[in-house]
């Protein structure tokens, strides 16, 4: 538990494995490197007190420990690796068709595999809480491996000194003696200097060093990293993040699900348009394609602001505060919020228009009328007198056990049950027919009218997703954090180039934490003419 | 042992205390919320939230702050929920015992066309109120997404049961119980 | 507009045989003659190679032109693309580290790259809505560069084993090297394959029902295995040897089933004919050749490459993915296959790059973590677009 005072008279915290100022190996922590009987030091973290090899006591210290070791964090990150792996075999349950059941899917998609594969979760993988502790372990792991070794690297950094220990020197993959009396000491500091190294000195000893800040490099990205995931937390806040979706009909205005009521949205018109099939351009792929390619999704859309206070379910009164089309790439934003073209229905019925005629013969006519089928009048009363009662509407209609139902509110597939009355007959027994797409039912078998469908008008749906997004900002800065980082770390490299004075000589030596080859060539051209024999690469020769 | 080693390490042991705790918290807020994250029906013990509704075919309006010092059963339902159906004729059947006992029953209706509802009121003989959520917007307030949907609200206004999914005779009788006011 | 795409095409072969050309100079350039100067013979080979990178870029621009959008839409846009940037990172890493032997394996590599997505429908698509943005061509492009400089430490990789893998006994390791010698030998007999069978127009339809509807499916390769409960109904066609299995769905599965089938036997043809006739481990056959190359040299180059590339990968393949998928999909993270590849390759080399700090994982295990992550990247760029597919499948 002691400090280690080193014989150039530099006091070292505990766990040092290299002197920070002079760099001589410290004889009984070289195995925390693993340095023991090898021929070139360890220079990770320059031989710095790494906390996490020091105390060991509390559990508190342990569990620190645990996390602190790039071991740990690198078995973290393949589990996660392999975890993901497996989770895009089969499709997650977000993309499987909408309206299957993920319990049954994916047993009768893809046998027993997709029932393991279901069972074990990961189906839903990326939201279920065992990926996200992974992930989150990943944080912890980040946030204590860069904590503990960035403070003591730094301070090595800081306090290392010019003249370095004989040791140190001999022991560095970069190393040279040159025995000779004529070397000129200040053409090397000018050379160096030329190389854009700053250079020091101590009782003779160079030291130069460029590019540090590269160090840093990691821990700036690991903050980009925390940042990132910090805003991906974020997101839990209610407050900062909306998700909602809404469907639209053209004419139709609606309120903007998630912007509690205070918006609203009328689509004008939703536009799909294909590209011409006789485009020369894109002929043959659009007729590899079989079908037609779509060039556009978008939606032409007025956006209204609720002005009356909001009583939910009572009508609002809406000022425009936006016209706008959304289209694929081209969302609209309005105040913080923004709306995506994201889906689209086409072809749902709007207005139907039907007459009444002879069963016998569809070119008489007692008159014509038109229903909107999305707010339908109970009775029509045609020229001739006539009166058509709607017995009942299904909107969207099918068939279930021999009775007519609706599935949906949606005038998809709309059928009716007819009442029809003569002229003057409303309190006698109506004429009842059945009438849908493609079916006209006589209800009795023996009318005298026949409801017959003459014309329709349909409407296109568009559907868009409604986001309110506070923590995007976060995650931008997180991103722009990690992306400084990795550059900083990668595209610069931290070289030094010790020389040392002896008696008959001098020695050098060099070390970078990547590029050796570009530190060789810069010492190289530094020695030039400075009577110093360029070094040697110990590695190479070991080989 | 120096005083000023001690000292330092007391200071790192509560720095690294802290700092696990603090990663330990965000870990479980993160975990806990994703749980949480299907958005579900106004839970129990929450405030209902109020809203305002045309009775159908009628103008006359409903607010549920009106009906404080009631038990309100809040039912979303529509014409095409096969499950709405057959929960219907037990409303009806308690419909008037509990009104006597200063119970509302409002069934927040999702069609969007009124004669689809008409023809329905009329086949069921429904005579508690029925209320026309047109733009769906209380559906979208209460965070419903599956029909039907039932709230029991108490006479504070404060959620006391929900159920999502068709309801029987009996539950539906013992949650109305428990929601009706004391004398 | 056709002549444009026509000089496009041809722009393409050009580069193709310039490439090839490349390669043999590079050859000779790491022959072990004394007589001949290797450093005169590989600045032909760089030269070429520049040259051929910018016909390529030629190619590029003319199709950008014909087609109106960059041609970065489609697998065969796609993959001719990673080939030209693999090119260009071979002569990024030439000019840092000038060794010729790089250019040996990387040129081969980019050429049957090139050669494979000629075997995609290589006409001009227009793109779908959500394909319309400038951030199609910034994402794939940088994303395409950032695998592309990964990939020259899959390279060196090789080159590293080939040089160092202890030939005389069979290991473990002398096992995986002719593994990946073998998958180089099976896409080059896909190519082949592919080739003759489409010159020759060979064609063989089956009606086999797909979602329970009778559909006709045509092979462009005699069927080995024909689709589940298919008919063969064209005349003269070979019937098929056996049947895809039943979960096989969709018109095309049994179809690259039955590609696949063919590629791994062709490539295993391959294999053995070459080894038969060196009468030894490939790998064994290979090694004098790259005697004169310099692992440690080597190792740094693998070093460096996932260095420079891992910063280009991830701004690529990520954060512009993030910025364009939430413009264009509402989120700027989706879990969709492709984005998880994509992620899982970022955990790769993060994990490579870690490891290169512990003592012992220089050198042979370095070599072979930069084989895994170009299996990686293959496998997102094929399988997942072949394969699993999602939002990203243009194939």
């Amino acid at each position: 538990m002691n400090e280690i005072t080193c014989e150039c008279g530099h006091v070292n915290p505990e766990g040092t494995v290299l002197c920070e100022a002079c760099g001589k190996p410290v004889e009984d922590n070289q195995h925390l490197n693993g340095n023991e009987n090898q021929a070139l030091l360890n220079m990770r973290y320059d031989g710095s007190a790494r906390r996490s090899q020091t105390y060991n006591r509390t559990f508190i210290d342990k569990v620190w420990n645990f996390f602190s070791s790039v071991k740990v964090g690198v078995w973290l990150i393949v589990i996660t690796l392999i975890a993901s792996a497996i989770g895009t075999l089969l499709p997650q349950e977000m993309y499987i068709p909408p309206g299957s059941d993920a319990s049954t899917h994916y047993k009768d998609q893809y046998g027993l595999i997709g029932q393991i594969y279901y069972q074990l979760g990961f189906h839903n993988l990326f939201s279920s809480w065992w990926y996200m502790l992974l992930l989150a372990l990943i944080g912890i792991s980040i946030i204590i491996a860069s904590l503990d070794r960035f403070i003591p690297l730094y301070k090595t950094l800081k306090t290392q000194k010019p003249k370095r220990h004989d040791q140190f020197m001999k022991k560095q993959r970069i190393f040279g003696k040159t025995e000779s009396d004529s070397i000129d000491m200040q053409l090397m500091k000018e050379n160096l200097k030329k190389n854009r190294y700053k250079v020091t000195e101590e009782d003779g000893s160079l030291f130069a060093e460029k590019n540090r800040f590269s160090r840093w490099g990691p821990y700036v990205n690991h903050i980009g990293l925390i940042v990132f995931l910090l805003g991906t937390l974020l997101r839990f806040v209610p407050a900062l993040y909306v998700d909602d979706f809404v469907w639209v009909r053209e004419g139709e205005t609606k309120m903007i699900t998630g912007t509690e009521g205070q918006y609203y949205i009328k689509n004008e018109d939703f536009i799909l348009e294909n590209y011409d099939e006789n485009d020369e351009r894109f002929q043959e792929a659009i007729m590899r394609n079989g079908q037609p390619v779509p060039k556009t999704y978008q939606t032409n859309a007025v956006i209204y602001e609720r002005t009356d206070d909001i009583v939910v379910g009572k009508d609002p009164e809406l000022k425009e505060i936006k016209e706008a089309q959304a289209r694929v790439n081209h969302p609209i934003k309005f105040e913080n919020y923004t709306l995506y073209q994201a889906s689209y229905q086409q072809n749902e019925f709007n207005e139907m228009t039907f007459k009444l005629h002879d069963m016998d013969d569809e070119d008489s006519s007692y008159g014509e009328f038109t229903i909107d089928l999305n707010d339908p009048e109970t009775e029509y009363e045609l020229d001739s007198g006539h009166v058509v009662v709607l017995g009942s509407y299904f909107p969207e209609y099918e068939l279930d056990d021999g009775k007519p139902v609706s599935v949906s509110k949606y005038p998809r597939n709309p059928a009716f049950v007819f009442n029809v009355y003569p002229p003057g007959e409303s309190d006698g027994e109506p004429e009842v027919s059945f009438a849908g797409i493609g079916a006209n039912v006589d209800g009795s078998g023996e009318n005298e009218f026949k409801v017959g469908l003459v014309d329709f008008d349909v409407r296109d749906v568009t559907g868009l997703t409604v986001r309110k997004d506070y923590t995007l900002p976060f995650i931008a800065l997180g991103g722009a954090i990690f992306m400084i980082g990795v550059i900083q770390g990668m595209y610069w490299n931290h070289r030094r180039i010790w020389v040392k004075p002896k008696d008959n000589g001098v020695w050098i030596a060099g070390h970078t934490n990547k590029n050796w080859v570009a530190l060789k060539r810069e010492i190289e051209k530094s020695t030039k003419g400075t009577g110093i024999e360029p070094p040697v690469d110990q590695q190479e020769l070991k080989d | 042992m120096k005083q000023s080693t001690l000292k330092k390490k007391k200071k790192r042991l509560i720095f690294r205390t802290a700092m696990l705790a603090v990663m330990v918290g965000l870990i479980a807020f993160a975990l806990i919320s994703n749980l949480k994250d299907d958005k579900s029906v106004v839970a129990k013990g929450e405030q209902a939230p109020n809203f305002q509704l045309n009775k159908f075919g009628t103008d006359e309006v409903v607010s549920l702050d009106d009906l404080e010092g009631q038990g309100v059963m809040i039912n979303f339902w529509a014409t095409y929920c096969e499950p709405c159906k057959e929960e219907m004729p037990y409303m009806e059947e308690l419909y008037s015992e509990y009104k006597d006992k200063n119970v509302e029953i409002l069934a927040v209706n999702l069609d969007s066309t009124n004669i689809v509802v008409e023809r329905f009121q009329e086949r069921y003989g429904l005579s508690f109120p029925i209320l026309h959520d047109k733009n769906g917007q209380v559906m979208d307030q209460y965070n419903v997404s599956r029909l039907p949907s039932t709230l029991f609200v108490n006479a504070d206004g404060v959620v006391e049961e929900q159920v999502v999914g068709p309801l029987t005779l009996d539950k539906l009788d013992g949650y109305l119980n428990e929601i009706t006011p004391e004398t | 507009m056709g002549d444009l795409s026509a000089i496009s095409s041809n722009l393409l072969y050009a580069a193709f045989v310039i490439y090839l050309v490349a390669t043999f100079f590079f050859a000779g350039a790491i022959r072990d003659k004394k007589s001949t100067s290797p450093d005169r013979i590989g600045k032909i080979g760089i030269i070429l190679s520049i040259v051929g990178f910018f016909t390529q870029l030629g190619y590029f621009f003319t199709r950008w032109g014909a087609a109106g959008h960059a041609p970065v839409s489609n697998l065969f846009e796609f993959i001719t693309f990673f080939g030209m940037m693999l090119v260009f990172a071979f002569i990024i890493m030439y000019f840092i580290y000038r060794i010729n032997v790089l250019g040996v394996i990387a040129l081969p590599i980019a050429l049957l790259i090139i050669a494979f997505a000629s075997m995609f429908p290589t006409e001009i698509s227009p793109l779908v809505p959500s394909l319309q943005s400038h951030w199609l061509y910034i994402h794939v492009t940088t994303a395409a560069l950032g695998q592309a400089i990964l990939s020259i430490s899959f390279v060196a990789g090789l080159i590293f084993l080939i040089r160092q893998v202890d030939q005389s006994k069979k290991t473990k390791q002398t096992f995986w090297l002719e593994f990946v010698i073998y998958m180089v030998a099976t896409t080059l007999a896909f190519i082949i394959i592919s080739s003759v069978f489409s010159a020759f127009n060979y064609e063989a339809s089956f009606e086999a029902p797909v979602e329970g509807q009778p559909v006709e499916i045509t092979y462009e390769m005699p069927a080995i295995a024909g689709p589940f409960d298919g008919e063969l109904i064209s005349d003269g066609a070979m019937s098929p040897l056996f049947q895809a299995p039943e979960w096989m769905r969709g018109v095309d599965a049994a179809i690259k089933f039955n590609t696949m089938i063919w590629s791994i036997l062709g490539g295993l043809v391959l294999y053995w004919l070459v080894r038969l006739v060196v009468r030894k481990r490939i790998g064994s056959a290979l090694q004098p050749l790259l005697r004169k190359a310099n692992p440690e040299i080597v190792d740094e180059v693998g070093y460096r490459a996932v260095a420079i590339g891992f910063p280009i990968f991830t701004l690529g393949a990520l954060i512009f993915a993030m910025i364009w998928a939430q413009q264009a999909w509402d989120r700027f993270w989706g879990w969709d296959p492709k984005e998880v590849w994509a992620l899982i390759t970022f955990f790769f080399y993060a994990a490579y790059l870690h490891l290169r700090l512990s003592r012992g994982w220089q050198g042979t295990k370095s070599a072979w973590l930069a084989v895994g992550g170009f299996a990686i990247i293959m496998f997102n760029l094929l399988a997942v677009n072949l394969i699993i597919s999602g939002l990203h499948s243009y194939a």
